[in-house]
């Protein structure tokens, strides 16, 4: 566990007017992202809440160059990107692909994992509202167990568990892999900003809450990425070349019902109480096999 | 100028090195794959100054090379058949991006079932997608259509496709001259276009349009793919210019005078001139007509190459299910509402690489002079059942 100190820039670079609903997690974290990108900085955007997020051309909210892509192809797109740079002589701009989690656990996957075992020179971040939020919250296979979304409605909540994806990314012994949420800004940039300082792949998964997706009030997200990450349902780590551990932040764990009360998407699951026992058993053995995982390093 | 004896996949390879494409992303599948195997090479021991993505997909291969065209650099890929298929919606994406990719397609039929031969299904399925594609007969004009190709793309900002008869081309040894690249460089300036993505003037490629803008935009696309037409024949013209060889859009060989007419593109065009010179010692006047550029679809060459026929026999190497010989159809499109139409006769030959001979072509010009008219619409040649 480390302190993590980080002095928030003040430059702006997104800019007013994108059309992110009130509260959205993934918004905000474009904010803040941003700041630890700064502006020579190239986007990439699959298809995914941000592609109407950024603003209807030919107005864009990014405030750095954005290239929209298809769903599968954010992570091949942004090796383009990085290949042209390269030959231009410019090693400094940042290529950062900026998906959801339905084109990053999902169809945008096999780009994404062959992106990371060429170890392209790129950053992929993952904005997880757990969810297809901008087709009308269908599931993916980031929803966790016991989620309603429109595709797994109340008669038959998500009985598959969330793909993890940190174990996932950390396998391809890319040099950085992190998780951060917008509930702790300061852990989130100074991520990012590792990141901008590494070379070869890099890939951080940020949660994002969506108001209307997880049936929550549009004032909760920062309080409910603060209770996922102290329920340890979304633990926040940081992993070196797949090999080194380290926890970011080791919280005094909250009951997992303080997490799963407070959003409409769980409200199915709230008297059931042995699927709750279940969504707690997999939250704990996950967060005990990253525990262990911490323990290993040298 | 060096001459070398090399396949169609090579000569792909030493067009686009002549080109001084930067990068190149692709995927392997026969019969294509000795294109990207020696790019490979090339990027490697410094023979061309680029960068070789190797990725996990087509549809990644499509994407790769829309990146760092979008950053302003010249992009290639090569695939076949499936893999093409696998690229379509990256297709739609890089022509609506206005993204001048030149890509090799080595035409393969399509499975199921598995069948890696010569069929042009593949990209005559592609043709609604925006890209300028081009036919070609042998490995010279492979190689000078590649350069061409990057010209024609750069100019009017639509990508192009250049195809090739599997193992006919792709596989088949011939003698190819390799131009000289200080008379390439003449030919094909360096690729500039109008905007990229660059941190210094930060633009989104890609979004929503507001308000109506998609359908001017699509209209836009059409007029460039208009455009494309002249910058073609004029991209012919000069190559020939400086280099010699004439490939023009839509070719007429012996044609004057004819009453029938052959139409076909490909390597069956070779077919075809051999048995056009032996009708025409016997007397006859047949002739043919290649196409080279389908899309955009040559209309008013069509038109005047075609027009004054009294019969053609359009033999098509691919087939639109339901409807029959695609450039058939395109052909009857083209001459509808013209003052005086010959009759088309439709022939579907030598798909999923069935060899269309000597023979088989002589079979077709009889068929065509033996009736006033089709039988029907479509007539299949040489079907064993």
């Amino acid at each position: 566990m480390q302190q993590v100190q980080f002095a928030i820039p003040e430059d702006e670079i997104l800019a007013p007017g994108h059309l992110g609903c009130a509260g959205c997690g993934a918004t905000l974290a474009m904010r803040l992202a941003l700041k630890a990108l700064g502006r020579q900085t190239i986007l990439v955007i699959p298809a995914c809440c941000w592609s109407i997020i950024d603003g209807m051309s030919p107005y864009s909210a990014a405030g750095v160059p954005v290239m929209h892509t298809p769903f599968a192809s954010a992570a091949a797109a942004a090796s383009g990107i990085r290949a042209a740079l390269d030959l231009k002589g410019d090693t400094e701009t940042t290529v950062c692909a900026w998906a959801g989690d339905g084109g990053t656990f999902d169809i945008g996957i096999q780009a994404l994992s062959a992106a990371a075992e060429r170890n392209e020179d790129i950053i992929y971040i993952c904005y997880d509202n757990e969810a297809y939020m901008n087709t009308g919250v269908q599931r993916s296979s980031a929803t966790p167990l016991g989620a309603w979304t429109t595709t797994t409605p109340a008669a038959h909540l998500k009985d598959n568990p969330k793909k993890d994806l940190l174990a996932i990314m950390a396998a391809h012994r890319i040099p950085y892999v992190a998780t951060a949420t917008v509930a702790y800004p300061d852990d989130l940039l100074a991520k990012v900003a590792r990141a901008k300082r590494t070379r070869g792949t890099r890939f951080i998964h940020l949660l994002s809450p969506c108001p209307p997706g997880w049936k929550i009030p549009s004032d909760q997200s920062i309080h409910q990425s603060r209770l996922a990450v102290q329920s340890r349902v979304f633990p926040l780590v940081e992993v070196e070349h797949g090999e080194t551990w380290t926890l970011s932040l080791d919280p005094e764990p909250v009951p997992i019902e303080d997490y799963l009360r407070a959003q409409g998407r769980f409200r199915h699951l709230m008297d059931d109480a042995a699927a709750i026992e279940r969504v707690r058993a997999g939250v704990e053995a996950r967060w005990r096999s990253i525990v262990a995982r911490t323990q290993l390093n040298g | 100028m060096t001459t070398k004896v090399m396949e169609g996949t090579h000569a792909i390879s030493h067009a686009v090195t002549l080109s001084r494409a930067r990068v190149i992303a692709a995927y392997p599948i026969t019969p294509s794959s000795g294109v990207v195997e020696l790019l490979s090479e090339m990027c490697a021991d410094g023979r061309l100054d680029a960068r070789f993505v190797a990725v996990e997909s087509e549809h990644s291969a499509l994407a790769t090379c829309a990146g760092a065209s979008q950053t302003g650099l010249r992009a290639f890929t090569a695939t076949s058949s499936h893999g093409l298929a696998y690229m379509h919606e990256m297709l739609h994406w890089c022509a609506g991006a206005r993204l001048p990719i030149v890509l090799a397609d080595v035409n393969r039929a399509m499975g199921s079932p598995w069948n890696i031969f010569a069929d042009q299904s593949d990209s005559l399925s592609q043709r609604d997608t925006g890209w300028i594609q081009y036919y070609c007969e042998n490995n010279q004009e492979v190689l000078d259509t590649i350069i061409q190709a990057f010209r024609v793309a750069e100019q009017v900002l639509m990508p192009a496709m250049v195809c090739l008869d599997a193992f006919f081309l792709s596989h088949t040894s011939e003698p190819v001259a390799i131009p000289d690249q200080k008379l390439v460089d003449a030919f094909l300036p360096p690729f500039a276009p109008p905007y990229a993505l660059a941190p210094d003037d930060p633009r989104a490629f890609g979004g929503l349009p507001s308000g109506d803008g998609y359908m001017e935009l699509r209209a836009r696309m059409e007029r460039s793919m208009q455009d494309a037409v002249g910058a073609a024949e004029t991209a012919a013209r000069e190559y020939a210019e400086m280099f010699g060889r004439h490939h023009p859009i839509l070719e007429e060989y012996r044609t004057e005078g004819a009453a029938l007419l052959l139409v076909t593109s490909g390597t069956i065009a070779g077919t075809a001139r051999a048995v056009v010179d032996a009708r025409r010692e016997a007397g006859e006047q047949v002739g043919m007509v290649k196409i080279r550029l389908f899309r955009p679809f040559p209309f008013a060459a069509i038109r005047a190459a075609l027009g004054g026929a009294k019969k053609l026999a359009v033999v098509d190497r691919n087939l639109s299910f339901g409807h029959g010989g695609i450039m058939a159809s395109e052909i009857r499109s083209a001459l509808c509402n013209q003052p005086s139409a010959p009759i088309v006769f439709s022939y579907i030959a030598g798909l999923g690489g069935r060899d269309v001979t000597p023979a088989v072509i002589d079979d077709v010009v009889s068929a065509t002079q033996a009736v006033e008219r089709p039988e029907s619409d479509t007539l299949w040649v040489g079907l064993k059942e």
